[in-house]
């Protein structure tokens, strides 16, 4: 567990206060309540529901989970007033390529979590929840089955939420190894204990999710965000940002930087000044080629379009968007059409294969990225790949053909030239030009 | 009145109760939207992604089959950005396609070979090496290849859905996804065939009809299943006289495209090489082939005969031949060989419910109405074991309209899945426990009780009088097991009863007496064996006919044998348990054989009857004349449609429930036919068991 660094000065940590000094155990209850832990439930069982939505509508928190959709608002589509028992879910499949963030914050701060949960519970009137944790993360199901356990203890979940009358029940939900089930739907699938295909929306899950019940899911990290918006206000919390982007977000740094690790910065600070001065800039005193912004789905900037604020919307404005937070770095050596096959072949492998143009496209776009990694192909290939990625986008089921559409069409669009010159050079097969009707295989 | 909507589509303002979906509503407005995944009746998949339509200020092509039309709504089903995306869409599917069309089954017949023809598509840029994963067989009447799937999941869900089985899943995924039974290497379940049928490519295949034939070789017959009662109609696939499969694709008919297990596969009975070819003759005590002229002539002499000395005559009906046929037979019974005595296998006490309906219209249950009504009650019987469509339909209600389905029966049925409530009562029985249904029925709207042949005699009265009491519109189904069944009693193959239930002067001797008998003369026996299982005539003297498909236990009693043919060979019409009459064509051809009527034709020829022309046209003519509630509109059979024969009036108390026996045939079995069908009973779950869960 070394993921997290000491604090850089640059760095607003919010979520990750409690982190001040390197540890290796987690957070536990005793340690969590004597630094101010589970205040902020006890003042919410004291708010009315509205009041709470209310308040993370004013911070403007965002989905962490990569979609950045506001949180207030998904809580108040819940029908509060409907007969059927509701669900408050909690996203931690954590599979985006370069994510790394919800298994810090289960691991050291589970509590935080558990908090964050029975809150968001709290506003949507709510009686049972789960953390659907990925089945790669066996430590941090661990953690939070303790932490849990814990909390049955002292109260702070069960029948009686402290005394208030409320009952609230949380429990883990191991996944089984599907980057489909992180898409909410396909989650909500996997907890029913079906296959992980993503529903048909609508209806949303705010008014039929988890077994056709008003359910709410976020992200493990938006979940952490709530407890401090519910004690220090809203106001507060969106002022950390920059407007419509509130609070602080984590950054996950990856790849060809000196300082990989987790970071929580205020949401929009420079990203170059995020790889640069948190992150200590590229590795070996090498020079940036590219980054991948918000996971592997997102695409992917040219060193040169780097300098701007890394906040939703001015991702949105790059073309790219800020994802999940995870910040991939490719040095100057990188090879462009290496990073496409790996990423296409984690697409492909990922596809759940419900829906044609994903099921299909994912495949294809794998076996022409690992021809070209290979120096085998043409410029055709090359255009092949951009018509494909833009026949799924859009067109398919749920958003994984798009995640693995935009960085394939960023890809090629953008180094285009490097992946050509490389094919050139191959002594695999020489280039082939012009049209050609049909190739022997 | 539903609310409507209207919406603009391809430039044309179509009103449409709200919601509608596009890709109906478009139908509807006679513009096509191509699909592969959307299925009209089953859930809504959004898979395929062919359906994709563009939709003013909708920045995304949306799916047309999940998408409600609404008000105001401006959609475009042709423009460039559509077409690419379906073209791309075909491109992707064809890209690990094995495109084996020339050997594949469904080559002419293929939806993505349609769909490809349509969009042009005469190049691939795909030059990479295809996924492949082989060819699996799931049971002798089920291949699957999963290369040719495109994964619209149909079967999955006329499998679940539709039929409450569920044998059919998914597994793996991304491209490697594939349709999966529930045995993991094989399937087990009704066998019914449904999924080979809606499957728009050639990724599910029949056992039996796998790389026989082109679909372009062959005539299609429009027929009456044989097997059950309900009716289904099926299209027999012809070639040179053989059937090579039986499926309703074209969904004409009653059932749209169900059939059971027995319709779509138990029809190979008609070519078994136990058919009878030849007439047989007995000599010295052996039955011998003899040719048809000698074989009528000894039976006619006999009859000739035994007429010249005032001899005592039995005729045993069928139920599974037509109606023209039962109707010439009672006629030639009755008018040429001056008798009484006839009768046929009674499976359900109809008579008695014909008795208590006096006077009523409307009062009988079509297998329409058990998809529209708001509720049913089954009694007595294994719905979706011995009335396959008839489960299907009530399953679809409750699917759709959420019917409430009660159920009452001996142990536990499929139907119990869903039923609002299920009780178990003796056979016998079942209607002493009405009572406690009474509340939850009253508070229906309408209801359909379906009874089978446990409950006979007065309890059908006591029913009847139940139905009364509840204040609400009530129809009736009484369920009887074979193709025919509810034709022979309209037609009159009773001793007591003629065409209509009308009663004659001096009843004749019932099946039980005809078999104690031992002083008749002639026993003449069509299409039926009762000597099943070592029953044995009385009268050890009689000279027996007996016209016949296969050398059953009967035909073996016989001394002349006279090889007949199928329901599937002959033309004529039948009348389905709910007493829909249908038209049935002639498809195949089995050499030696004669229809049942031609028979009766010669023989009355012969004898000097004077019976009409044996024609079918002209029987049911007068059928039609003068059978009560058989004026059945002829366009409607004409176009292969079903018009019910509803036959209520003054019947004579006598409903002789005693001869009512239930045959017990199960999904796999078909009385003496299902004997003789390799296929029905080669599939492991044969023969099965009623009131299983």
């Amino acid at each position: 567990m070394t993921l997290l660094a000491p604090p850089h000065p640059l760095e607003k940590r919010v979520l990750l206060r409690r982190f001040d000094a390197p540890r290796t155990e987690p957070v536990w209850i005793d340690e969590y309540l004597r630094t101010g832990g589970y205040e902020a439930i006890r003042k919410a069982l004291t708010m009315e529901p509205e009041q709470i939505v209310e308040e993370v509508k004013k911070s403007a928190l965002r989905g962490r989970g990569g979609a950045g959709f506001p949180t207030g608002m998904k809580w108040s589509f819940v029908d509060r007033k409907s007969p059927k028992p509701k669900y408050a879910v909690v996203n931690a499949d954590e599979g985006e390529p370069g994510t790394c963030k919800d298994r810090i914050l289960m691991g050291y701060d589970p509590h935080r979590l558990i908090e964050g949960v029975l809150i968001g519970g709290r506003a949507i009137g709510a009686c049972r929840g789960w953390i659907y944790i990925r089945g790669e993360y066996r430590e941090y199901i661990r953690i939070m089955d303790r932490a849990i356990e814990e909390a049955y203890q002292r109260g702070l979940l069960g029948s009686n939420v402290l005394g208030s009358g409320w009952e609230f029940h949380l429990s883990t939900h191991t996944g089984a190894g599907s980057y489909e089930c992180g898409e909410e739907t396909a989650l909500l699938e996997s907890l029913e204990g079906k296959r992980g295909n993503p529903r048909l929306k609508p209806p949303f899950p705010a008014s039929s999710g988890a077994f056709q019940c008003p359910t709410i899911v976020n992200n493990v990290e938006t979940f952490c965000a709530v407890p401090d918006i519910i004690l220090n206000g809203g106001e507060w919390y969106a002022s950390l940002g920059t407007p419509k982007n509130g609070g602080t977000r984590l950054v996950c740094l990856s790849g060809h930087i000196e300082r990989p690790g987790v970071y929580e910065v205020p949401l929009g600070m420079n990203l170059l000044k995020i790889l640069n001065e948190i992150g200590g800039g590229v590795w070996k005193g090498r020079k940036l080629k590219a980054v991948i912004p918000g996971g592997s789905s997102s695409p992917v900037l040219k060193a040169e379009e780097c300098d701007i604020p890394a906040d939703y919307d001015s991702l949105a404005k790059a073309g790219s968007m800020l994802g999940s937070g995870a910040t991939v770095v490719l040095d100057e050596t990188t090879d462009m059409a290496r990073v496409l096959a790996r990423l296409m072949k984690f697409y492909a492998h990922e596809s759940c294969g419900w829906c044609i143009p994903c099921r299909e496209g994912t495949a294809w776009l794998k076996k022409i990225s690992a021809r070209l990694e290979e120096g085998i192909g043409s410029e055709r290939d090359i255009e092949t790949v951009d018509r494909i990625a833009q026949s799924m986008f859009g067109r398919t089921f749920c958003p994984l053909g798009d995640a693995a559409a935009m960085p394939a069409m960023a890809i090629v669009r953008k180094f285009r030239g490097e992946i050509l010159e490389k094919l050139a050079q191959s002594e695999a097969f020489a280039p082939v030009t012009g049209a050609q009707p049909l190739a022997v295989l | 009145m539903a609310k409507m909507v209207t919406f603009t589509i391809d430039g044309r303002q179509v009103t449409v109760p709200a919601g509608t979906l596009v890709i109906d509503a478009a139908k509807q407005a006679g513009i096509d939207i191509p699909a592969f995944c959307y299925y009209e009746g089953f859930s809504v998949q959004a898979a395929c992604r062919m359906c994709l339509v563009e939709v003013e200020k909708m920045p995304k092509l949306q799916p047309s089959c999940a998408l409600p039309a609404a008000d105001g709504m401006v959609v475009h089903t042709e423009t460039p950005k559509v077409v690419e995306a379906r073209k791309s869409t075909i491109e992707f599917l064809l890209t690990n396609h094995p495109l084996d069309c020339p050997v594949c089954d469904k080559g002419g017949e293929c939806e993505l070979q349609d769909m490809t023809f349509r969009y042009g598509l005469g190049e691939s840029r795909f030059l990479e090496i295809k996924h492949h994963a082989g060819e699996k067989q799931w049971s002798p009447l089920v291949f699957y290849d999963p290369a040719r799937c495109i994964l619209c999941y149909r079967c999955i869900r006329v499998c679940d859905e539709g039929l409450g089985m569920a044998a059919l899943g998914l597994s793996y995924r991304g491209v490697a996804a594939e349709i999966i039974p529930n045995k993991g290497d094989h399937l087990e379940c009704d066998e019914c065939g449904w999924c080979i049928d809606v499957c728009p490519v050639g990724a599910l295949t029949s056992g039996t009809y796998r790389y026989k034939s082109r679909p372009w070789e062959m005539n299609y017959v429009p027929a009456i299943c044989t097997h059950c009662s309900n009716g289904c109609k099926t299209t027999l696939s012809v070639r040179n006289g053989e059937i090579l499969r039986a499926n309703n694709r074209d969904r004409s008919g009653i059932n749209g495209e169900f059939l059971c297990v027995k319709g779509r596969f138990g029809f190979d009975f008609v070519h078994s090489q136990e058919r009878l070819q030849s007439p047989l003759v007995r000599r010295d005590g052996r039955l011998e082939p003899a040719s048809w002229g000698e074989a009528l002539k000894v039976a006619a002499g006999r009859v000739r005969e035994a007429i010249g000395r005032n001899g005592k005559f039995a005729v045993i009906g069928s139920t599974r031949t037509t109606n023209e046929e039962n109707y010439y037979l009672q006629k030639f019974a009755r008018q040429g060989l001056r008798t009484n005595n006839i009768d046929h296998h009674r499976s359900g006490d109809f008579i008695t419910l014909v008795d208590a309906l006096t006077g009523r219209t409307g009062a009988l249950a079509t297998v329409n109405d058990l998809y529209t009504c708001d509720a049913a009650l089954v009694l007595g019987s294994d719905l979706a074991q011995q009335h396959p469509l008839l489960a299907v339909q009530l399953r679809a209600n409750w699917r759709h309209h959420r019917a409430a389905v009660y159920v009452v029966t001996p142990g536990p049925v499929r139907e119990d899945q869903y039923a609002a409530r299920s009780l178990r009562a003796e056979a016998g029985s079942e209607v002493e426990r009405l009572e406690e249904l009474r509340e939850q029925l009253k508070a229906r709207k309408n209801l359909v009780v379906l009874y089978g042949a446990s409950v006979k005699g007065e309890a059908v009265r006591r029913l009847v009088a139940f139905g009364d009491s509840l204040g609400i519109a009530v129809k009736y189904v009484c369920l009887v097991d074979y193709a025919n069944s509810r034709g022979a009693l309209d037609m009159g193959l009773l001793p007591h009863l003629a065409p209509g239930y009308r009663p004659v002067e001096i009843p004749g001797m019932h099946l039980d007496a005809m078999m104690a008998a031992p002083d008749l003369d002639v026993i003449w026996v069509v299409g039926a064996n009762p000597l099943e299982g070592g029953r044995e005539f009385a009268a050890k003297d009689a000279f027996v006919i007996v016209h016949e498909l296969f050398l059953t236990e009967t035909a073996q009693r016989a001394d002349v044998v006279l090889p007949a043919m199928s329901l599937y060979e002959k033309n004529g019409t039948a009348t389905n348990v709910c007493g829909e009459v249908q038209r049935t064509k002639a498809g195949p051809k089995v050499m030696g054989t004669k229809s049942d009527l031609d028979i009766l034709g010669l023989l009355a020829a012969q004898l000097g009857f004077d019976l009409g022309v044996p024609s079918h046209e002209k029987v049911f003519e007068e059928i039609r004349r003068t059978v009560r509630g058989y004026s059945v509109p002829l366009p409607v059979l004409a176009t292969g449609g079903a018009a019910q024969a509803a036959p209520c009036g003054p019947a004579p108390v006598d409903a002789q429930a005693e001869l009512v026996r239930p045959s017990d045939d199960t999904l796999f079995t078909s009385g003496t036919l299902g004997k003789y069908s390799k296929r029905l009973t080669q599939v492991m779950e044969a023969p099965g068991r009623l009131f299983q869960p």
